[in-house]
């Protein structure tokens, strides 16, 4: 019995062994190669027509943003805009990119938010010779305008135009809440369903929006996202409450809304002042911020603003 | 039936297994999101082995293979292998089928500490050489895994003496003081970590780079090889912990030997890849059903059969939608759970 289990296990180890040397001798192989793919593709300059895989909303608008559009093969599923990004194969959610999904699509260039990832994927991808190009940006207007200027100089693009149209329809917000002493205390309610209310504090794009279009944010405790309790909402008071559309949809619509315990007792719930407000434009800063700004800065602003009134 | 039969039936289920491992292997090579032929393949190998005089292949074709396929089925197969047999191992340890690696607090005190580097990550890591940054996770992971483990393994043990019913109980209150905090973790979160909870909390082998693969290796491969040669004692103490000493067989012993195995076997695949459930329950019961209960077939048929579920799993984690992945944890149940519901309704009189 012994000597049969141990010829068994004989045959395991010499399977084992087979597996690690087989391993090792490939491993060797791709340092070799892997290391001179990438000097190849780092020293190159983008003489060709690139094959761009955009992972991060925020870069993916910036591209189009700069006229690149066409050039873009592949996005993440968080690139929910312009409409015909979205029509382009998907490698996945940003944080959970797949390495062989990216590279099947060719690319010459990965442009990535700093929030994509996993980290080891782009690694992975970058060791299999493509060349990865993280675009850092806070959530703030330079944030914006730098991952114009930085998206502009990699693909070789003027980035000027397009951070020009930023800044006048940034000016045109300014110039709707000049125009009024008023700043509405705004609470913006991310939720998904009726379960909890997740709200958002400061240093997040809604709190710069909520700036940009002349209010206050009414959580300005806490930072980021953060689930609020019914009482703190009625403690908030909000004049205004300003939540992403898809949200309200979960919601069951503003009559929804209303049900949420806690709302419909602040001035906003009374007054049904309620405004429903793309997700993306609300939520994360980019080449369409200034139009946005000018939009819920109108929505924000009613006593001062015709062009909302001349437009409907 | 008799001693040689049984051993024949083993030898047959344990090649079985082996060629069904092999088949997946190839066929895990060869799909993917850019299609690689078997010709392909081969000519990608030959030439990585340098071996001249070959028809030409494409770069994108070659480095698919090898830097990313080919380091991921190879992971694949080595964390199969380890939960598997560490779930057999578990089983034959603690004579209950229900328990598996995630009992001795594996899991909890891995994804406790992982989602302490993602949460505070970026703080951590400024003391750390850059070069450790991307596998921050998995060695928190690695740590979290092995302090639950002993932890429990400590309070476990009165006057030099582990029981079966104190490990059980130690396991069960460490799982959940590991995930109290863990729970706080997620609150204090931004939208973006715990997207990255989430799916570290579902398994992925989508990071596997040769670095990640060389380095789990010997941590896999060491219990691979020694678990097998406790096969006997488990077979012993199943019988009771008493009869075992008088048949020679140190149950203390045995029970720290299989245990620490366990430890590195489970810790490393949850720090490779995440957590992965079901397989390490699960694959040790399918050899029981299939092939009887001598630990001398469940152990390596464990490692077998796990090995070939996970490549099966991973797979289809990255081939079902498009350019994308499907967090392999879920994939494992899918396939697994069906098998196994079949089997019990086969099989169910044989249960004890």
């Amino acid at each position: 019995m012994t000597f049969l289990s141990l010829r068994l296990s004989a045959r395991f180890v010499a399977s084992i062994g087979l597996v690690a040397l087989t391993t090792t001798l490939f491993a060797c192989k791709e340092n070799a190669s892997g290391t001179s793919a990438t000097e190849v593709h780092d020293a190159s300059p983008l003489v060709q027509r690139p094959r761009i895989v955009s992972v991060g909303s925020g870069v993916t608008e910036s591209i189009y943003a700069l006229g690149a559009g066409e050039d873009v093969v592949g996005v993440d599923t968080s690139s929910l805009f312009p409409e015909v990004a979205t029509k382009l194969p998907q490698v996945g959610y940003q944080r959970a990119i797949s390495a062989e999904g990216v590279l099947a699509l060719k690319p010459t260039l990965v442009l990535a938010s700093n929030e994509a990832g996993p980290d080891t994927v782009l690694a992975q991808i970058r060791s299999a010779g493509a060349r990865v190009e993280v675009v850092k940006a806070e959530p703030t207007l330079e944030g914006a305008h730098e991952r114009l200027a930085a998206i502009g100089a990699l693909l070789g693009r003027d980035a000027k135009p397009a951070i020009e149209k930023l800044d006048s329809e940034l000016a045109a917000a300014a110039a709707v809440i000049a125009k009024t002493a008023t700043r509405p205390r705004v609470l913006v309610i991310y939720s998904r369903g009726p379960g909890t209310l997740h709200v958002f504090g400061a240093k997040t794009g809604a709190d710069t929006m909520i700036k940009l279009a002349g209010g206050e944010n009414a959580i300005s405790l806490f930072e980021g996202s953060k689930p609020l309790t019914s009482e703190s909402v009625v403690g908030a008071a909000p004049d205004v409450i300003v939540i992403p559309s898809r949200g309200l949809d979960s919601l069951g619509g503003v009559d929804g809304l209303l049900k949420v315990p806690g709302v419909a007792q602040t001035k906003a719930g009374k007054e049904k002042r309620i405004v429903p407000f793309d997700d993306l434009l609300l939520l994360a800063m980019g080449p369409r911020t200034g139009k946005a700004a000018l939009e819920l800065a109108e929505k924000l602003h009613p006593e001062v603003a015709p062009a909302a009134k001349t437009k409907e | 039936m008799t001693a040689t039969s049984r051993l024949r039936t083993h030898r047959a289920v344990l090649l079985a297994l082996a060629g069904l491992l092999v088949v997946l292997i190839v066929a895990s090579l060869a799909v993917g999101s850019m299609p690689i032929s078997l010709a392909e393949m081969r000519t990608i190998f030959l030439d990585a082995l340098h071996v001249s005089g070959l028809p030409p292949v494409a770069d994108s074709q070659r480095a698919i293979l090898l830097t990313i396929r080919f380091p991921r089925v190879v992971l694949a197969v080595l964390v199969g292998a380890a939960l598997g047999i560490s779930g057999a191992t578990m089983q034959g340890v603690f004579r209950n089928p229900l328990v598996d690696p995630g009992l001795l607090g594996v899991s909890s005190g891995a994804a406790l500490f992982a989602v302490l580097a993602i949460v505070l990550g970026q703080k951590i890591v400024g003391g750390l050489p850059p070069s450790l940054a991307p596998y921050i996770v998995s060695l928190a992971a690695f740590v979290g895994g092995q302090v639950a483990m002993m932890m429990v393994m400590l309070v476990a043990r009165t006057r030099g003496r582990t029981t079966v019913a104190a490990l059980l109980l130690a396991g069960i209150a460490i799982n959940e003081i590991a995930s109290a905090p863990t729970g706080i973790l997620t609150y204090v979160a931004d939208d973006v970590q715990l997207r990255t909870i989430t799916f570290w909390s579902r398994g992925s082998l989508g990071g596997a780079t040769w670095e990640s693969t060389l380095a789990a290796l010997p941590f896999i491969a060491i219990p691979l090889i020694a678990l097998p040669f406790l096969a006997r004692s488990l077979n012993v103490l199943v019988l009771g912990e008493a009869e075992a000493s008088h048949l020679g067989i140190s149950p203390e012993k045995t029970k720290r030997l299989a245990l620490f195995f366990v430890a590195l076997a489970a810790g490393t695949s949850v720090a490779v890849s995440g957590i992965i459930g079901f397989i390490g329950l699960v694959v040790p019961h399918v050899i029981r059903f299939v092939a009887g209960p001598d630990h001398r077939v469940v152990l390596p048929g464990s490692a077998l059969l796990g090995a070939s579920l996970l490549l099966a799993a991973d797979l289809g984690a990255r081939t079902i939608l498009p350019h994308r992945e499907l967090p392999v944890g879920l994939l494992t149940i899918c396939i697994g759970a069906p098998v196994f519901l079949s089997l019990l309704v086969r099989e169910r009189n044989k249960l004890v």
